[in-house]
């Protein structure tokens, strides 16, 4: 993925995100933006906190609503059955917006990745249908673009949006 | 054994002007509610065991207040992996109070597995930087006058009674009005 011209680099991902005043993380690791994530953690302007589950981390990010900013929570497509019941009965009911980076492991399902990612790869897009929240795929050479739509749908509705990156498009 | 009603009573009159109280789904959030309703309170009506996550990040980005965080046994078994989580950060304002009635009661209580685990050696073996087992009113009223700013994190395990209160009323706030004045509340924090 390194090797992928056309990939996004973690410096301008980090660039793109603290320009729009994202500086309070909080998420578990996925090897699909793996640069991204020890970029993200290494960041002296990033206060970033390990969570040990999706949910734990949805719920210290959602936080930085609190003191006039927004959250954001970086994580794998697997950790999505993890934040429903959070989305549904906190952020959503709430309406306390925070921004998901979601890594796509198995994207476009089996045979896709290892096997454990094929029914999640086929299905994630789905869960954001179902819960009514916004998001966007990441493309390169569209960062600003997709990150001012999505961030502009979070802020606007008020509810969190998830980015979703697929395999060799961040680094 | 403290009646939990008590308890609350006991926590609600430590909590200064300017701290900021979250408490977790069902009866306690009710409790609280009925005993002290305040702009600084956050009554989490849903997402049992997020609390003290929400907890550990407004006191990450509030470090000048104290954090109060009210659950129960229940609650704190649901997210367990947040006490070391907790513990590994180290917030100095953030206490955690974990009313324990080795019961789940508001859903007609059900026992909990908190009478053959014992949460206060969990949190001591976490790491947090203060831990304490309260019994009674009197004990309960010591170990708060020990939360002071900056030295937590804090664990109080209160052993309280199953107790409910006939006619407790529901949190008469919306979601979204608990959210509006929290949230002026804790931004006008330092």
């Amino acid at each position: 993925m390194a090797n992928d011209a056309s990939a996004i680099e973690p410096a301008s991902f980090w660039r793109a995100l603290k320009a729009r005043e994202l500086t309070f993380f909080s998420g578990v690791p996925d090897s699909t933006f793996q640069d991204t994530y020890n970029a993200m953690v290494a960041d002296e302007d990033i206060r970033y906190i390990p969570a040990v589950r999706e949910d734990v981390a949805l719920g210290v990010a959602s936080a930085a609503y609190f003191r006039g900013g927004l959250g954001g929570v970086m994580m794998q497509n697997s950790g999505i059955g993890n934040i429903i019941n959070p989305l549904t009965s906190f952020n959503l009911l709430y309406q306390i917006p925070a921004l998901l980076v979601v890594g796509w492991r198995g994207y476009g399902g089996r045979p896709n990745d290892a096997p454990e990612h094929w029914i999640m790869g086929e299905k994630t897009a789905d869960f954001f249908d179902l819960l009514q929240m916004p998001y966007e795929v990441l493309e390169p050479g569209e960062l600003e673009s997709t990150l001012d739509r999505l961030l502009g749908a979070i802020k606007r509705r008020s509810v969190p949006g998830a980015l979703l990156v697929r395999p060799g498009v961040l680094e | 054994m403290i009646a939990r009603y008590q308890a609350i009573e006991t926590i609600l009159n430590h909590v200064a002007a300017d701290d900021l109280v979250l408490s977790t789904t069902g009866m306690i959030s009710r409790e609280a509610f009925a005993i002290l309703d305040r702009p600084g309170n956050f009554y989490m009506l849903g997402s049992m065991g997020l609390l003290s996550s929400f907890g550990l990040g407004l006191a990450v980005l509030t470090p000048q207040r104290r954090v109060f965080v009210l659950e129960g046994d229940g609650s704190a078994l649901m997210s367990l992996g947040a006490l070391p989580l907790i513990a590994a950060e180290r917030p100095g304002n953030l206490v955690h109070i974990v009313l324990d009635n080795e019961a789940y009661e508001s859903t007609g209580a059900q026992p909990s597995i908190s009478s053959k685990v014992d949460l206060e050696e969990v949190a001591k073996s976490c790491g947090y930087a203060w831990v304490a087992r309260v019994d009674g009113a009197e004990d309960l009223d010591r170990a708060l006058l020990g939360c002071v700013l900056g030295d937590g994190p804090f664990l109080i395990l209160a052993k309280v009674g199953i107790a409910p209160i006939a006619g407790i009323p529901r949190v008469a706030h919306s979601p979204t009005d608990i959210r509006d004045r929290f949230r002026d509340f804790t931004q006008r924090a330092g």
